[in-house]
């Protein structure tokens, strides 16, 4: 990390890019503990959570971190105990373990009766990741990030966890932070987006803000949405193509305008 | 096209046993499955997870052995052990995670690891391992050590292993899964260029970007393969690609909303490229239509 800032108001989505080795992981370790800066300090609310004293479990409290492949992290016999892993080290009793257990499984979409006795290992990919998420949303965190929660996923189990980050967002109202390979997700899920480079923080913005530079985001190895990209692209052709139309929607109609007009 | 490989009623199963109770589960991951791959084709295989991609994929070079059926390589059966080299070297694999493929501390090591153990000399290694590495634009780090590379770049490095054992065919098992955006063009751009040399080329993915630039798309779900066509044909049924539990190509679904708001595009543009071609080449030809 090269002399990061930035602030997170609460209740917003927060997408951050950036290549392979940009600094993205470092940075959410920073986030939640598992490193402590060099120089320089970590807020949370009006809790430094980089002085000495902090102790780990009160800063695993307020923020939960969902690793890359999370699956690969289940470990208890049934699923049931798995996501009650966290609470459990909080020291809850046995009923608000279990009530969180039944409310963290409800919202990522996992049916409690079904699947509470069943053995992690034996679900489905999609499934297990959110088996791994629900064990961090058991613990209440204020802020939640996730490492790249749809990587190998197929289109549909993907789709159902960007719905039910959306969801989470809605019903719990915490600040999400969210990496991304995947430039379409980001688009569509941030309210502000964070580009890393060289352990800088380079770019920080909305979307239409960040992925209007597409030559520089191209320049560190990433890209923007492919929507935006065709449109980039067409508007480098024939610059009376409008280039900057983010949605499908909105792609669509700049294309049949141009088309109608160019008969 | 004479095909390269030939699929005929295969099935593969797994099978468990239970520690405690030695009770067995069976479970049929490809189930009765016939298909051929001609030789310099580019295939997708496309399905949701758990859909049989992955196991279908080692069967093609003899990682897994037919439950029952057979798969054949130039005609070489892979469950005949007396072939199951020629069929590896004839079957490259390039598998997801980068990570789990580089074995040597030296990249130009790892690249020679597969021609080393086939007992080529030196210098026909050398050889190779100079021409795999300029083939995917890595032989000026060769000298590098692997954790010195992006994932991209490790997996540049693990198709510079496999084209090393000079293959007729690459079968890449969703390679830009963990890669960002750039290591991800640069895989794709690599695995295109092989084909147009003549490697042919099965990439499994779950980008349908990706795979609507192959030649032909093979479905699977639940073992067995559920749509077999050119990508034009899959991506203009709507209701096969979500039976399938797919989604549209961005470019596909972009030219269905410029075609619904009554400028028609024609049904056979399915990558970004195309599109972007016929709208700013070809718009008089949409108004003849």
């Amino acid at each position: 990390m090269d002399d990061v800032s930035f602030e997170i108001p609460d209740g917003t989505f927060v997408g951050i890019i950036g290549h392979t080795g940009s600094g993205k992981s470092t940075l959410l370790q920073h986030l939640n503990g598992l490193l402590k800066p060099t120089e320089g300090k970590v807020y949370i609310d009006d809790v430094c959570i980089t002085d000495p004293g902090v102790r780990m479990v009160d800063i695993r409290r307020r923020v939960g971190l969902v690793f890359q492949y999370p699956e690969y992290q289940l470990f208890e016999e049934t699923v049931a105990k798995d996501v009650a892993f966290g609470p459990r080290n909080l020291g809850l009793s046995e009923e608000e373990i279990d009530r969180r257990v039944r409310g963290a499984m409800a919202l990522v979409g996992l049916d409690y009766e079904a699947l509470h006795d069943r053995s992690p290992f034996d679900l489905s990919g999609g499934q297990k990741r959110r088996v791994a998420i629900a064990g961090v949303i058991a613990m209440h965190p204020q802020v939640l990030i996730l490492d790249e929660p749809t990587a190998g996923l197929d289109p549909a189990a993907h789709q159902d966890i960007l719905d039910m980050i959306e969801r989470v967002q809605r019903e719990e109202n915490i600040i999400i932070i969210y990496v991304s390979h995947n430039m379409a997700d980001i688009a569509r899920l941030s309210d502000r987006v964070l580009v890393m480079d060289h352990a800088k923080l380079v770019l920080e913005g909305t979307p239409a803000e960040v992925f209007g530079h597409r030559d520089y985001l191209h320049s560190i190895g990433l890209s923007v949405p492919p929507v935006m990209d065709i449109m980039s692209q067409l508007h480098e052709q024939d610059g009376r193509i409008d280039g900057g139309k983010m949605t499908p929607d909105e792609a669509a109609q700049e294309i049949a305008r141009y088309l109608q007009q160019k008969r | 096209m004479k095909p390269i490989i030939q699929v005929k009623d295969l099935i593969f199963e797994y099978t468990r046993t239970d520690a405690e109770t030695g009770e067995k589960t069976v479970n049929r991951a490809v189930d009765n499955v016939t298909f051929d791959i001609a030789k310099g084709s580019f295939v997708a295989v496309i399905g949701q997870n758990g859909s049989g991609k992955s196991t279908l994929a080692k069967c093609l070079n003899g990682l897994l052995l037919p439950t029952s059926g057979e798969v054949h390589v130039s005609g070489m059966r892979t469950s005949d052990d007396e072939h199951i080299w020629d069929v590896r070297s004839k079957v490259g694999m390039v598998f997801q995670n980068p990570d789990n493929q580089i074995v040597s501390s030296i990249i130009e090591d790892d690249v020679a690891f597969g021609p080393e153990n086939l007992g080529i000399e030196p210098a026909e290694i050398r050889r190779r391992v100079d021409e795999a590495l300029r083939e995917v634009g890595m032989y000026d780090q060769r000298k590098k050590g692997p954790h010195q590379l992006s994932g991209g770049q490790k997996q540049r490095i693990a198709i510079a292993g496999a084209i090393a054992m000079r293959p007729e065919c690459i079968v890449f098992d969703e390679p830009t899964a963990m890669l960002d955006p750039k290591g991800r063009n640069m895989v794709l751009y690599i695995i295109k260029k092989l084909n147009r040399e003549g490697i042919t080329t099965i990439l499994i993915t779950h980008f349908m970007e990706e795979a609507a630039q192959a030649e032909r798309i093979i479905v699977m779900q639940q073992g067995r393969i559920f749509s077999d066509s050119t990508p034009h044909e899959l991506f203009s049924d709507r209701e096969r690609i979500r039976a399938a539990g797919l989604e549209l190509p961005p470019a596909v679904d972009l030219r269905e909303r410029v075609t619904a708001l009554g400028c028609e595009i024609p049904a056979d543009i399915v990558t970004a490229d195309d599109l972007i071609d016929f709208i700013t080449k070809q718009p008089a030809a949409a108004a003849a239509e």
